[in-house]
């Protein structure tokens, strides 16, 4: 009986892979593989899609993805690059450094900001984050030398990537924390009795010791960043609109959208069949590269067991 | 290790060894990245600890500046000033269904599997396939997650849980289709933390029950359940946080309506499950400049309001694991990652 419910939980995710494969089949009926590529504006292929009614022509199924998941890799890459450091120091910081009191304090602090729930982020990244770039970062001389092209309104990437480095910061810092303290004393005692300082123990045991637990933590933190929507949707400026970076250090600023974005904000389309298709292809495309992170980082976690380190 | 041994000893350095050392020792002796290192992860913590406290102090200022009583206990109205539309009541009062909901359907769900994985979990290859199954679920993101919902939601098998359009459609969204997957996401932490709480139960516990002719459902019913009552607590606790805490889901399978609309002509709580409605999430979305509303500063309340359960929420579970004997691990604590 027990085992029966414990099935359940894995039926689900058969009919999730299933069901979402299901209906994201007509776009790869009419475009294969290459709805991965570039071609055309992605921004008309969406309208054609939201105009035509229940029975679209094949016409309307061309979907050419490649902006949003540039964008999606932009944003991700640019926001674990910029977690990593914060978040390896500041584990270091807690299991190494801090007085204990101080450590209780970081502790729940990164507890605390764990558990701050995604809408308040892109609460504060739009009311706050958005306007300061506005007002302060992007000069009048930048938004004059994309005026052709796009608007820059301050919503863009650099404020998508600093929210969303500090929302993936804490679970790093988790992970990392974990493995720090799972270390075995003896070989931080053992770099003390040849006689080298703290910093250098760190650095040449502890942190060498952890690399594939923190190389994991990366990849859970990548997964996690891949998938968030609302924050993205909030922050990014929701524009159909690949960043180049061609224009230097404007780019940080111009407008994308991500894959999860992109969901959430034709959500409402779903009626018309040619968009739905294209929504649960690009939610196909996020299952799967969480899937493959999640055994990526499995398989980076296995030589940990070696040591008896828990991962 | 060839870098520690041929590093030269000196007698200062002997002074400032090891992890626990004395406070005397200088860094004068200290290479200069060494020095930059320390003050790297120093400044990294302290950051950490700055971004915390002015998102407290930053949310906390803005809801007493704008949350009002009459907000709370009132409900939303279709207006275009923000004087006019109304509170939040009926977005509370979503938060709470949805929480009752997912945690009602995820909780029975996630301590049988947990209880089938230790004290059966055979044959042993079906239960690695659960406990990979279940942390597949934990990395799905939620948006996924709400597509999945929509399209199971929209089989004419499961009409029964949200209205059907005129053309014979099934729209899929109601607070029974995103409660059920609601219970995916509070699903992952709830499993988790009472799976590693049965195995820190020991062993003679469970023999002491069987030699006294106990069978093994009473050892589970009798010994087992009770003694993980605080895992059980911390985890259904991580698992209401997380519901309480998504947006995704609410914005997808409960649309954009911020009234609880039943849906008309139902029995009165069926036709509640079965209707529209929100929730403080998608609340806070829908009036950012993000949604339709463009009310700010109800959504600065509503943040706020959403705040202070997420803040209670850590208290209890920080309460809970503090009582707990063997605390569980920092990870467990923090997300309920597998």
């Amino acid at each position: 009986m027990l085992g029966a419910v414990a099935l359940f939980a894995c039926l689900c995710v058969l009919a999730m892979i299933a069901l979402v494969a299901q209906r994201a089949w007509p776009i790869f009926a009419h475009n294969g593989l290459s709805w991965l590529g570039s071609g055309g504006s992605l921004k008309a292929q969406i309208e054609t899609m939201l105009a035509t009614s229940a029975h679209p022509p094949a016409s309307a199924f061309y979907f050419r993805a490649w902006p949003i998941i540039y964008g999606t890799l932009l944003i991700t890459a640019l926001a674990v690059l910029l977690a990593l450091p914060l978040s390896v120091l500041s584990a270091v910081f807690i299991v190494e450094l801090a007085p204990l009191r101080m450590r209780r304090v970081t502790v729940r602090v990164v507890r605390l900001l764990a558990s701050v729930p995604s809408v308040v982020w892109g609460l504060i990244g739009i009311l706050v984050l958005v306007p300061f770039f506005d007002n302060h970062i992007i000069s009048p001389s930048e938004r004059t030398s994309v005026e052709g092209t796009v608007q820059l309104t301050g919503a863009g990437l650099a404020p998508a990537v600093l929210v969303l480095a500090v929302m993936i910061t804490p679970i790093m810092v988790a992970l990392t924390c974990d493995a720090l303290g799972a270390v075995p004393p003896a070989w931080r005692e053992g770099a003390a009795a040849l006689g080298v300082n703290r910093m250098r123990a760190i650095r040449a045991v502890t942190l060498r010791a952890v690399r594939p637990a923190i190389v994991a933590a990366t990849v859970l933190a990548t997964a996690r960043a891949l998938g968030e929507a609302i924050v993205i949707s909030m922050v990014s400026g929701s524009n159909f609109f690949a960043p180049r970076p061609s224009d230097g250090l404007t780019f940080l600023f111009e407008p994308l959208r991500s894959l999860a974005s992109t969901i959430v904000d034709y959500h409402e389309g779903t009626s018309a069949p040619a968009l739905s298709a294209a929504l649960y292809a690009c939610a196909l495309l996020l299952l799967f590269s969480a899937f493959a992170l999640s055994v990526g980082g499995y398989l980076i976690k296995l030589p940990m067991r070696k040591y008896q380190t828990r991962g | 290790m060839s870098t520690l041994v041929s590093h030269p000893i000196s007698a200062a350095d002997r002074s400032g060894i090891g992890p626990r050392r004395g406070r005397g020792s200088s860094m004068r002796t200290w290479r200069w990245s060494d020095r930059l290192l320390l003050l790297a992860a120093w400044a990294a913590g302290l950051t950490l600890c700055a971004i915390a406290a002015a998102i407290v102090l930053y949310m906390g200022y803005r809801g007493i500046q704008y949350l009002s009583p009459e907000l709370i206990f009132s409900r939303p109205q279709a207006s275009l000033t923000q004087a006019g539309s109304g509170g939040f009541l009926d977005p509370l009062l979503g938060t709470m269904l949805l929480t009752v909901i997912g945690v009602a359907i995820a909780a029975p769900l996630a301590i049988c599997s947990a209880l089938w994985i230790v004290e059966y979990g055979r044959p042993s290859w079906l239960a690695r396939v659960v406990e990979s199954g279940i942390e597949i679920v934990a990395g799905t993101p939620d948006i996924v997650i709400a597509f999945f919902g929509l399209a199971i939601f929209q089989l004419h098998l499961l009409s029964f849980a949200s209205e059907t359009a005129e053309g014979g459609g099934v729209t899929g969204r109601s607070f029974l289709a995103a409660g059920a997957m609601m219970s995916l996401i509070a699903l992952p932490p709830i499993f988790v933390t009472v799976r590693d709480g049965l195995q820190t139960v020991p062993s003679h516990m469970r023999e002491a029950a069987f030699a006294l002719g106990k069978t093994r459902i009473a050892t589970i019913r009798r010994v087992l359940l009770p003694g993980v009552r605080s895992n059980i607590a911390t985890g259904v606790t991580l698992g209401v946080s997380r519901i309480i805490a998504d947006t995704a889901i609410v914005i997808v399978l409960l649309g954009s309506t911020l009234r609880i609309s039943p849906q008309p002509g139902g029995a009165p709580v069926l036709g509640v499950l079965k209707g529209l409605g929100s929730t403080l999430t998608s609340y806070i979305y829908e009036n950012s400049p993000a949604g339709e509303g463009g009310a700010p500063q109800k959504a600065y309340a509503a943040a706020f309001v959403l705040m202070l359960f997420v803040l209670a929420l850590n208290l209890v579970v920080e309460r809970i694991s503090r009582a707990q004997a063997r605390s569980s691990g920092f990870v467990t604590a923090v997300e309920g990652i597998v």
